[in-house]
């Protein structure tokens, strides 16, 4: 009976809350989420799926990360359009990208394709939005991914463009205008399917806001779903009644709500909250406990798994660093001696393949193999080359950043290279992603020993996982890695005209990196995504992006 | 009384320079770069950077970015967050009334149970009920936030009754009951500790035994005598843990995603957006100090013994 005071105490004050609730009812602008409330709109079907604030105003030329890139994605339409299974490019709002020499490119558009805006998408919007996006004065993001077109002038190395207008570009007519890139770019069509190159229609030029952030706010593109309204609490997608290509989407309205922390996310479409999430966070997937929660009552799964193309890696320290490394027998000693897939089973329980290369399978290009017996563990042979190369003297230290969910792993690497090799391994962690990142690039003296460093292909090709990272000189370059025989090869395959001859070269190069060991290939990512009770049908592409053409209510 | 209240504003002036020297200091000596990791795997393009830089005043020394600071804080600019460009005036608009809400649950869950819970454990001492009340207040107090938070949230998903109580949050007041049952919790417990403490007192001082002795009901002389005077500590308690509930709550407004004040702390610090931090810490500040002056007032009015001459 005494119990019982504290407890109708509980109820007052849980009573007095829902009283608030029920008076603020009206006037609330925040839509309801609740699965409990389908009320009258029925008939037009929505799904909510979690987002993030976007770091940039929302423009392709602007857009680097994915909060403000998966809604920008589902947005936007380009030249070419990525498959949602195996990425291969597929032709979007050109008719046709042909060239003889790899180097002069006529691209021809459909015709009668729209934007948002009811205009149509002609040559000059591409033309003009690309010279804007590559320009210096507009300060864009991926102003360097203009690079490659002839007339992109860059005296200062700041990736910019210093002139308004590059002259590689021309509008021949309405339907038709030309690239010269200004070097051979064998592989120019997979690239232009990048946000980057998303055409920007003639409002977006009327706009006098410094930046275009203005536009930026609710941009008009061309894709299947038009973003409505974007504010700190949600993104809202409605789906464009007069899209013109062949991906449309199928429900009605996305809603990006925004989450501060991917566990809450995860918790809300476990309770049918929330819709879709595109991260699971680490510690569900130990013991596959997210396989066991997202589950529908009829034992269908809520959860799927997609290969993207990511792929994670140790760095070595660049020898001016870490001058114990500079000697190939103590890296591929480090490389082979532990053992992938173990750490793969017992830490992500099979969420990433150990890695035999340095190109994620789902690009165009791809071959097994390309590290050979570098990564492929052996402890005897490690040993052997361990103690020919003198041992290595000191702590040696895995870095990471702390904020990743990367200390398991790591841990698991040190603890076989420990007990492989007799190596004093210890973990070091960065307080978050900015630290460790800064300490490399500034090529910190402290930073001795391998550092992670993970991937996220651009577009799909091989030449993505290769020419930024170790070509000489490179901008993501971490590890100083030069060979001039692996230059050349990559020079080459940028000029063969033919696709497969250029994959083929590719690869060779891709080879040396086998043998020189720059940087540990440790895993291929996949991703992992939940959905809610409520739809179904779910399909996520290789950049992790949900395809909002499959989604299905139930 | 007035000579008191314009003494303890014209005092406010320096601490709020000085906090405001200390926590730019802070802000802007934090290790890492805005810019580290926002190009992801690769290093952001010069021309971005150095746009980045001078849009947000980064290029400048220290002390000049500091007095530049202080200028516009005075016309009531807090500066632009480098994190989604938006001013840090709108940012801190658009959360204010989701931590508002936050606090009021909070603090009235605070005043309810706890005081309810200590006077009926102070007026039963030694029986079931005080028992009950000091067990499970230690209980309440050595958990952490975060496991009671997140074991709330387990506890209404395994019980399925998240369409009547939602375990994370849209802002609206529904939301926010189980985050601001559970934020208030630790304080329950220490209000009701004061105010069971403090009855038990008072309940043995000599003007309650002569209110007895007149022959006053129970009922009365507790609730009209011992009581009120009781109570002085907890609403000072109370009323200084209304000012902290203001400035956001970090861990619980993460854990159960709520848009407020503590997260937009916590991605200022996390993505190095030193000018958000300031300014959200100042209005912490101000708000402390605001409420730090009312609650000293009240204890004026609350115990006539305690003067503001």
């Amino acid at each position: 009976m005494k119990t019982t005071k504290v407890a109708v105490a509980g109820a007052l004050c849980a009573a007095f809350a829902l009283t608030l609730s029920a008076c603020s009812g009206n006037n609330t602008t925040t839509p309801s989420t609740d699965t409990g409330s389908t009320t009258a709109t029925a008939a037009a079907t929505s799904i909510t799926v979690r987002g993030c604030t976007p770091q940039n105003p929302l423009l392709g030329t602007d857009t680097s990360e994915v909060c403000g890139g998966n809604p920008l994605d589902a947005s936007e339409a380009k030249l070419v359009h990525y498959n949602t299974d195996n990425a291969a490019p597929e032709m979007d709002i050109a008719q046709s990208i042909d060239s003889t020499d790899a180097t002069n490119w006529t691209v021809k558009l459909n015709q009668g394709y729209k934007f948002q805006d009811g205009t149509e998408v002609k040559a000059k919007n591409f033309v003009d939005a690309w010279n804007w996006g590559a320009a210096c004065d507009n300060a864009q993001i991926n102003s360097y991914f203009f690079a490659m077109i002839d007339g992109f002038n860059d005296p200062t190395g700041d990736g910019c463009n210093t002139a308004a207008t590059m002259s590689g570009l021309t509008v021949v007519d309405d339907y038709t205008f030309t690239i010269k890139t200004n070097a051979p770019t064998s592989n120019l069509v997979v690239r232009l399917g990048y946000t980057a190159f998303a055409p920007q229609p003639d409002a977006f030029f009327a706009d006098t806001s410094q930046g275009k952030t203005d536009f930026a706010k609710t941009p008009i593109a061309a894709g299947p779903y038009q973003i409505v309204t974007n504010d700190d609490t949600q993104i809202v997608l409605k789906k464009f009644a007069d899209y013109s290509g062949k991906y449309p989407g199928s429900v009605d309205q996305v809603t990006f709500k925004i989450y501060n922390d991917t566990s809450a996310a995860y918790n809300d479409v476990v309770a049918n909250n929330l819709d879709l999430t595109d991260v699971i966070p680490s510690d569900q997937l130990v013991g596959d406990i997210w396989k066991t929660d997202l589950v529908n009552s009829d034992g269908s799964p809520r959860w799927g798994t997609a290969n993207t193309g990511v792929i994670q890696v140790l760095s070595f320290s660049p020898a001016s660093i870490d001058p114990q490394l500079a000697d190939i027998r103590m890296r591929q000693a480090i490389s082979m001696g532990f053992d992938r897939s173990a750490v793969t089973s017992t830490i992500f329980n099979n969420a990433r393949t150990p890695a035999t290369g340095w190109v994620s399978p789902v690009v165009d290009g791809y071959k097994a193999g390309a590290c050979g017996d570098n990564c492929t563990f052996n402890p005897q042979q490690a040993k052997t080359l361990y103690d020919a190369a003198g041992g290595y003297k000191g702590t040696f230290y895995i870095w990471v950043n702390g904020d990743g969910g990367h200390d398991p792993w790591a841990t698991a690497v040190c603890n076989q290279l420990k007990t492989n090799l007799g190596m004093d391994c210890a973990v070091k962690d960065t307080p978050d992603f900015a630290t460790l990142r800064q300490l490399i690039t500034s090529r910190d003296k402290s930073l001795t020993g391998m550092f992670r460093g993970g991937w996220q292909m651009d577009y799909p090709s091989i030449e993505n996982f290769l020419t930024p990272i170790y070509a000489t000189g490179a901008s993501s370059n971490d590890t100083d890695y030069s060979n001039p025989q692996f230059d050349s090869l990559l020079k080459q395959a940028a000029a063969a005209t033919d696709a497969s001859q250029a994959n083929s070269l590719y690869q060779q190069a891709e080879a040396i990196l086998g043998q020189d060991l720059p940087t540990m290939p440790l895993w291929y990512q996949n991703s992992q995504f939940g959905f809610s009770t409520k739809v179904k049908s779910v399909k996520m592409t290789p950049f992790s992006t949900f395809d909002f053409s499959s989604v299905v209510l139930n | 009384m007035g000579k008191y209240i314009v003494r303890r504003l014209l005092m406010m002036i320096p601490t709020f320079l000085g906090a405001t020297f200390i926590i730019f200091t802070l802000a802007f000596t934090m290790p890492g770069d805005p810019l580290a990791g926002r190009c992801g795997q690769k290093p952001c393009p010069q021309n971005y950077v150095d746009w980045f830089r001078s849009f947000y005043g980064l290029d400048k020394p220290f002390i000049v970015q500091y007095l530049v600071y202080l200028g516009h804080l005075f016309t009531g600019n807090l500066g632009i967050s480098n994190y989604t460009r938006n001013t840090v005036v709108h940012e801190l608009a658009i959360r204010y009334p989701t931590t508002l809400k936050l606090a009021l649950i909070a603090v009235l869950c605070e005043i309810i149970i706890g005081v309810t819970a200590g006077i009926v454990a102070g007026i039963r001492r030694g029986g079931f009920i005080d028992a009950l009340v000091t067990v499970s207040t230690l209980v309440v107090i050595a958990i952490p936030v975060f496991v009671l938070g997140g074991l709330s949230q387990f506890a209404i998903l395994k019980f399925n009754l998240n369409s009547i109580i939602p375990v994370t949050s849209n802002g609206s007041w529904r939301s926010l009951i189980l985050p601001g049952v559970v934020l208030g919790s630790l304080y329950v417990a220490y209000v009701a500790r004061l105010t069971r403490t403090n009855l038990v007192e008072n309940l043995r001082a000599d003007y309650v035994r002569t209110a007895y002795a007149k022959g006053m009901m129970p009922a009365r002389a507790i609730g009209l005598h011992a009581m009120r005077n009781s109570l002085i500590p907890s609403i000072t308690y109370v009323g200084a843990s209304l000012g902290a509930l203001m400035g956001g709550a970090i861990i619980t407004e993460r854990i159960f995603n709520i848009n407020g004040v503590g997260s937009l702390i916590y991605r200022s610090i996390n993505q190095r957006d030193g000018t958000t931090l300031v300014g959200a810490v100042l209005v912490i500040v101000v708000i402390y100090m605001v409420m730090t002056l009312v609650v000293d007032i009240l204890y004026g009015y609350l115990d006539p013994r305690i003067g503001h001459e």
